[in-house]
């Protein structure tokens, strides 16, 4: 039970980090199809971060925690960097944002493959001794002896736990506030509703669409960084195996709200993590495997969320909240 | 390979001049774009190899020679020198490489000239590929003539993708959802489907071979090979075939549905002003659900000649990752301003990059993304490639050129302003 739902939560985290670094733009008015691409640049940007800290021996397994935190920056801003191709071309060239954002998702994993083969001579760039010995944070980074035992709460928020899973979390609820209940916040969403209205009190939408652009792009570099810790033991592979796609999935499910992301991301999450492991899954520890019993394929599950999405989509259509002006380039000279 | 004018419902820029017709304005922007491609891969080049203690700075240049005539190389001499002439083998796997990603390439272009973005060959492109390697490995050849068997896998392959590239086309068209997002959701719903499919179907799997039994047989397994035509002479000891030949056909079909028919009228009005369709009696929403259908049918015709060709193998475990020929598709539509002639060249133009990126991966120690880089690099200028049509126009406000500009390109998402509050889709 408690493997289980700390993997839902392992999964679940990247998808939260990342669809909110979709509404982010989407609720400025740039359609940023390019979350994908931006994980992959961002977990191969912490992977490589990690590798030149260790290979210079600035620090040591008892700093994980630092490092991780650090790695966590770098991956947002370079992120935030490799954001910007897609601001450049959509707000100041005009393009088409769908093109735009597809071009840096193949430009991210042809870039980030090149690199790693360049660098390693093989197609993976991994962290020396693994992300699990570095940064997991286990009983015994407490100094509590392995067989003791901590509660069902305590084993899930704290026994093989990663610290970047709290920092996603309070930066997905101080991220909400931000857009939600200020200034900032209102602005950059009337910007992605009504950019002539907003033009008109004064506000710069460019600045404004280049704000939510950025931000998104640096949540979706953390967001790679993240699902490569959970899935890849923090290397950098070239793919995210569809998170980024996964993510605009639970962005829309959600309804572009943060509230329903948080679920729709649980409830993602907890799909992956079937999907990923319902042969060893025993919910009551009876040793009846119950879902493996049940005898549906593990590619339901897998195609199950953007089964649902699609569904979803079909019947809120009419009601969908989605940013009134998103994709559309802002032409101050327009009606 | 001069573009026609874009919509029949837009008359062409009466600029004088050669170099003020839209059909060479869209030649030199699409030329543009590789330009700065390949310039922006050789500045990569350089920087890695410079960088890099491993690569001397000759390697970077011979690197360099390779982006620009990869397909014209023929290895190395004893002293290590890099040679350059004709090479059989390169030229026919260019050809052969080309054959999907030109089909995909003018499924693109298809759904473009009706406004739509389809994103979702890929998918589409997976769906063949169950029909297609069904079919031909299912019918028993010493019962049925295997040419028949092959035209039966190559419609198998053609329904399936034209039923799964009608799913978002019927979303489209009656729910009023976003196409692209329809089209990245069932991208990813084949994937797993397909997985699926092919991991209860044992018999489809090469057990033959040791440690193969990842892959799905080769279509010789029974028999079905599309005929060579003679390429095989022409280019001997590449993997050409037949497959080529058919596809530039197909182009040349598109063609004459896509300028010369009226439901290729009616496809491109409804692309040019889906409004204006409807008033002018066209039924938009069959237009809508056509044009996927017929984008999808291409994409799944891509995957039945690719595994049609029998010298390649599945690997059928396929649901983290979608075929890159999908992909590939969206530049080659895009450098050829969605005129399917143009693709048969910007087809062959990618994959030519293709081989160069292996030659690159064999004689240097650089590797075979490098052109993958180079193509996304095309693709992302190409997403403005109305803009440096403008630059070429000359004209000194972008922004309200732009906005008048609109009608005439097929662009999807480029609307007009206006109209926006009507036109909003529930992506």
């Amino acid at each position: 039970m408690v493997f289980l739902l700390q993997q839902t939560i392992n999964y679940a985290v990247p998808l939260l980090i990342v669809a909110l670094a979709g509404v982010f733009a989407e609720r400025s008015g740039v359609i940023n199809l390019a979350l994908e691409g931006i994980m992959i640049f961002g977990a191969f940007a912490g992977a490589l971060f990690i590798r030149i800290m260790q290979s210079n021996g600035l620090f040591d397994k008892s700093q994980g925690q630092i490092l991780l935190l650090l790695t966590m920056l770098v991956c947002a801003i370079m992120g935030a960097v490799f954001s910007l191709l897609l601001s450049f071309s959509a707000i100041n060239l005009k393009a088409d944002q769908t093109i735009g954002g597809t071009a840096l998702n193949l430009l991210a994993p042809a870039l980030v493959l090149f690199l790693i083969n360049v660098l390693t001579q093989q197609s993976k760039l991994v962290i020396d001794g693994g992300a699990t010995t570095w940064f997991m944070i286990k009983k015994s980074t407490f100094g509590i002896d392995k067989s003791t035992d901590i509660g069902f709460l305590g084993e899930l928020l704290l026994n093989k736990v990663y610290l970047s899973t709290y920092v996603c979390i309070l930066l997905f609820i101080v991220l909400s506030i931000i857009l939600y209940k200020t200034k900032f916040g209102l602005r950059l969403r009337a910007c992605g509703e009504n950019p002539q209205a907003a033009d008109s009190l004064g506000i710069n939408v460019y600045k404004m669409r280049y704000a939510g652009t950025t931000i998104s792009g640096a949540l979706a570099g953390i967001g790679g960084f993240v699902y490569a810790l959970a899935a890849a033991d923090g290397a950098a592979t070239g793919e995210v195996a569809g998170f980024g796609f996964l993510a605009l999935a639970v962005m829309i499910f959600g309804n572009w709200t943060p509230s329903n992301i948080a679920v729709s991301a649980l409830l993602f999450g907890l799909f992956k993590c079937i999907a990923a492991a319902y042969p060893s899954i025993d919910l009551n520890g009876d040793g009846v495997y119950m879902l493996a019993e049940i005898g549906v394929s593990s590619y339901v599950y897998r195609l199950l969320p953007y089964l649902i999405t699609l569904i979803v989509l079909a019947f809120t259509s009419k009601r969908s909240r989605v940013p009134k002006a998103e994709g559309i380039p802002y032409d101050k000279g327009a009606r | 390979m001069r573009k026609q004018t874009s919509g029949a419902a837009t008359p062409a820029l009466t600029k004088d001049g050669f170099l003020g017709r839209e059909g060479t304005k869209t030649v030199i922007a699409s030329l543009f774009s590789i330009l700065i491609g390949l310039v922006v891969g050789s500045i990569i080049i350089l920087i890695v190899g410079l960088t890099t203690p491993s690569i001397s700075v000759g390697g970077a240049f011979e690197g360099l020679k390779l982006v620009f005539a990869g397909l014209f190389s023929t290895g190395r001499t004893a002293t290590g020198e890099l040679t350059f002439g004709f090479n059989p083998v390169n030229i026919g796997d260019m050809l052969f490489r080309a054959t999907p990603i030109l089909l995909t390439g003018l499924s693109v272009a298809v759904a473009f000239k009706t406004g739509l973005f389809n994103i979702g060959a890929a998918g589409q492109y997976l769906m063949g590929t169950a029909g297609t390697l069904y079919v031909a490995l299912s019918i028993p050849t010493d019962k049925v003539p295997a040419w028949l068997v092959w035209l039966l896998a190559f419609l198998a392959g053609i329904l399936m993708g034209a039923l799964w590239g009608a799913i978002p086309g019927l979303l489209k068209a009656f729910l009023n959802i976003n196409e692209v997002i329809a089209c990245i959701m069932s991208n990813w719903i084949s994937a797993s489907l397909v997985t699926w499919f092919f991991d209860v179907n044992n018999q489809l799997k090469n057990a033959s071979e040791a440690g193969k039994v990842s892959y799905i047989c080769k279509t010789t397994a029974n028999g079905v090979a599309t005929p060579k035509f003679f390429l095989d002479k022409l280019f001997p000891g590449s993997q050409v075939n037949g497959g080529i030949l058919i596809a530039a056909l197909i182009a040349v079909l598109v063609w004459v549905l896509m300028s010369k028919t009226t439901l290729g009228y009616a496809l491109k009005v409804c692309g040019a002003n889906r409004q204006a369709a409807k008033y002018a009696g066209i039924n938009d929403k069959r237009c809508i659900v056509l044009s996927m259908a017929i984008a999808g049918g291409l994409s799944g015709a891509a995957a039945a000649l690719y595994w049609l060709s029998g010298n390649t193998e599945f690997f059928w475990s396929t649901y983290q990752s979608l075929p890159a020929e999908g992909f590939n598709g969206i530049p080659v539509a895009l450098l050829a301003a969605n005129n399917p002639i143009a693709v048969i060249f910007t087809g062959c133009f990618m994959s030519m990059l293709n081989i160069a990126g292996l030659q690159i991966k064999n004689l240097t120690a650089y590797n075979e993304y490098l052109t993958d880089i180079i193509i996304a690099i095309i693709v992302y200028l190409s997403s403005f490639s109305l803009l440096i049509k403008l630059m070429l126009s000359g004209k000194k406000k972008p922004a309200a050129a732009a906005a008048a500009a609109i009608p005439e390109d097929d662009k999807t998402a480029a609307k007009p302003s206006g109209e926006k509050a009507d036109e909003k889709e529930a992506d």
